[in-house]
């Protein structure tokens, strides 16, 4: 790559600024910051002219890949277009030149947006109430967590102390019970890709806290037994999470409420289009049944008599879990998109973030392996274990996709299919955008058989080739100069 | 693949090898293959008490972190540390890796670990 740093570029003398004079008296720094706060070497600033900073940093963002340069799918991660409109709302005045430490007289219109997006996601997902404080979706599973664990204490079962948890999970499922202290076990998978009954049966007792699911499941399969699991865990006791990952693909159609849920998180993010990648933020509501509602975390908002407030007075509460309340401008937008789709329109991006994968499975079934033979939900998952056994890895042809100008898929996820391709194409893919991606992974899956080393190799066409990611892990070097 | 006829092995892919009152263990080719290139791995200390059927150790891989299971209950007696600084090794030579000794506090758990033969029909089953 030939892109330099931009402190290589430096040159000292040349600023690309020029300040007018002092109009204020003169103050000396030594007298307004004690000395040990200030610093003995002068900062070491790049020293650059406007113009190749500016060619610095556009060239930057070309090297740069996302859902408004091209298809995007990748699996669990529901890479929808961000309409811009969003951002147009979120950057109004009358959310931008507030501050959360206003009194509740003075940000009505911001804790209307806030009361509304609770009452909107919690009929979307079937609970009473939701709390939009969490910062993306691993921390809605924390406060889950917190509230699962709370309310047991409160009925005077704390002797539960485990969680199940499916071999299909996301990472952050058995992480986030571990953070709160809680043991994990596993469920298997069965053969049709839905939790495997009867060892769930045989897991169930009343050391049990309660049980984590993803429906679809991260292999992209809907649940077939689910209100069968919610009945086992809830007959022991034990409460059911939702991991609201793959909401994009039942929107308006069924609800983890409905389907016996007591804890569900969303990402806002994914299935409500704001943006992901970059750092985002996210933001990641978690919502609750009726019986929860008094350990949501504090402020609750609620109207009352004919004024919003932040509701503080909650003794069951788990408590403040961020400061203020949560990624607001990330909740703005959000917000924006439900109002822009209406509820017909949410249901109509479910049936075509269903219809698309279904249409892309389709397409390439032929050419790779398909682990469970069923129609899917909003993604699926192949392997490419029939090139594995020709000696092309799903990595190398994850590679391979680059080349072409598409993202590729989540690779190795989930872990229980060998070589696994995750493919989410979402809703917001043409019929020509899918036709394309599987022409390409086609032609991917016969250049295995004619030239192997051509995948092995790639990318060919990028600014910088195949990066040896396992020196990157072994011996990262993360200073310019040591 | 390479399952040498002197060890044991364990359904989840760990190999055992019995030294005087000692075992050790560690992860076989097999398991290294399928792990792709180790870059970080996690061993017990010393003294530990282990359990059979309990994580010991951490192998994490560029593709996936996997618990280490432990067939065998007891105390860890040796630990090899050189492998904390050199994962690769694991990689390189799986079978010369082990990850710690353990004293088996159970003789029965011994009895019912794999032989090569057994092991292989396994591996093949799964691949």
């Amino acid at each position: 790559m030939n892109q330099k740093l931009i402190f290589e570029i430096s040159r000292a003398g040349r600023k690309g600024y020029s300040l007018p004079n002092c109009d204020v008296p003169v103050e000396s720094i030594e007298d307004m910051i004690p000395n040990e706060y200030l610093r003995e070497t002068e900062l070491d600033l790049p020293e650059i002219s406007e113009g190749d900073m500016v060619r610095h940093f556009t060239a930057l963002s070309r090297c740069n890949y996302g859902v408004d340069t091209g298809f995007y799918p990748l699996g669990s991660c529901t890479m929808k277009y961000n309409p811009k409109i969003n951002e147009d709302v979120s950057r109004m005045d009358g959310f931008t030149g507030v501050h959360p430490a206003l009194p509740d007289s003075a940000v009505q219109g911001c804790l209307e947006l806030l009361y509304k997006m609770d009452l909107m996601l919690a009929e979307i997902t079937g609970m009473e109430r939701v709390s939009l404080q969490p910062a993306a979706g691993a921390h809605g599973e924390l406060a889950g967590l917190m509230i699962m664990k709370a309310y047991h204490e409160n009925c005077g079962n704390e002797q539960r102390k485990t969680i199940i948890v499916p071999d299909s999970a996301h990472g952050t499922n058995p992480a986030s019970a571990a953070m709160v202290g809680y043991e994990v076990i596993e469920v298997k998978t069965d053969s049709r890709g839905n939790v495997n009954l009867s060892e769930l049966r045989e897991l169930m007792s009343d050391q049990v806290a309660g049980m984590m699911l993803t429906n679809p499941s991260t292999l992209g399969l809907f649940e077939e037994n689910i209100c069968e699991i919610a009945d086992i865990v809830h007959d022991s006791g034990g409460l059911i999470y939702y991991d609201g990952a793959n909401l994009n693909a039942i929107m308006g159609v069924t609800r983890p409420g409905d389907m016996g849920f007591d804890i569900v998180h969303l990402n806002l993010h994914k299935t409500f289009s704001t943006p992901h990648g970059g750092g985002g933020p996210g933001s990641g509501p978690v919502g609750v049944t009726k019986d929860l509602v008094p350990f949501l975390p504090t402020p609750v908002i609620q109207y009352k008599e004919g004024q919003y407030i932040r509701d503080y007075n909650r003794p069951f509460s788990i408590g403040q879990i961020k400061s203020f309340y949560g990624n607001f401008a990330v909740i703005i937008k959000a917000y924006a998109y439900i109002m822009t789709m209406g509820a017909k329109g949410l249901h109509g991006v479910s049936q075509t973030a269903v219809l698309n994968a279904n249409y892309l499975l389709n397409k390439l079934k032929k050419d790779y392996q398909h682990p469970y033979d069923r129609a899917c939900m909003h993604e699926f998952v192949l392997s490419g274990q029939l090139q594995k056994n020709k000696g092309v890895s799903t990595l190398d042809m994850a590679k391979r996709m680059i080349d072409y100008g598409f993202h590729p898929p989540t690779i190795y996820f989930p872990m229980i299919i060998k070589e696994a391709m995750m493919f989410e194409p979402t809703e917001t893919e043409s019929r020509e955008t899918l036709d394309a991606a599987a022409e390409v992974l086609i032609r991917i899956a016969r250049e295995v058989e004619e030239n192997p080393e051509l995948i092995k190799e790639a990318p060919h066409h990028t600014s910088v080739g195949r990066l040896d990611e396992v020196q990157a892990v072994r011996e990262p070097v993360l200073r310019w100069r040591p | 693949m390479n399952i040498p006829a002197d060890l044991k092995y364990t359904k989840k892919h760990e190999w055992a090898r019995v030294e005087g009152d000692l075992v050790y263990v560690g992860i076989t080719e097999y398991a290294q293959n399928s792990l792709g290139d180790i870059v970080f791995v996690e061993l017990p200390s010393v003294g530990d008490i282990i359990t059979s059927g309990e994580a010991f150790g951490v192998v994490e891989s560029v593709k996936a972190a996997s618990d280490i299971y432990s067939s065998l209950s007891g105390i860890v007696k040796e630990v090899n540390n050189e492998l904390i600084d050199h994962p690769e090794r694991i990689n390189q030579n799986p079978y010369d890796s082990w990850m710690m000794a353990i004293e088996p506090s159970k003789a029965s758990e011994l009895e019912v670990l794999l032989d090569a033969s057994a092991y292989e029909k396994l591996c093949l089953e799964e691949a």
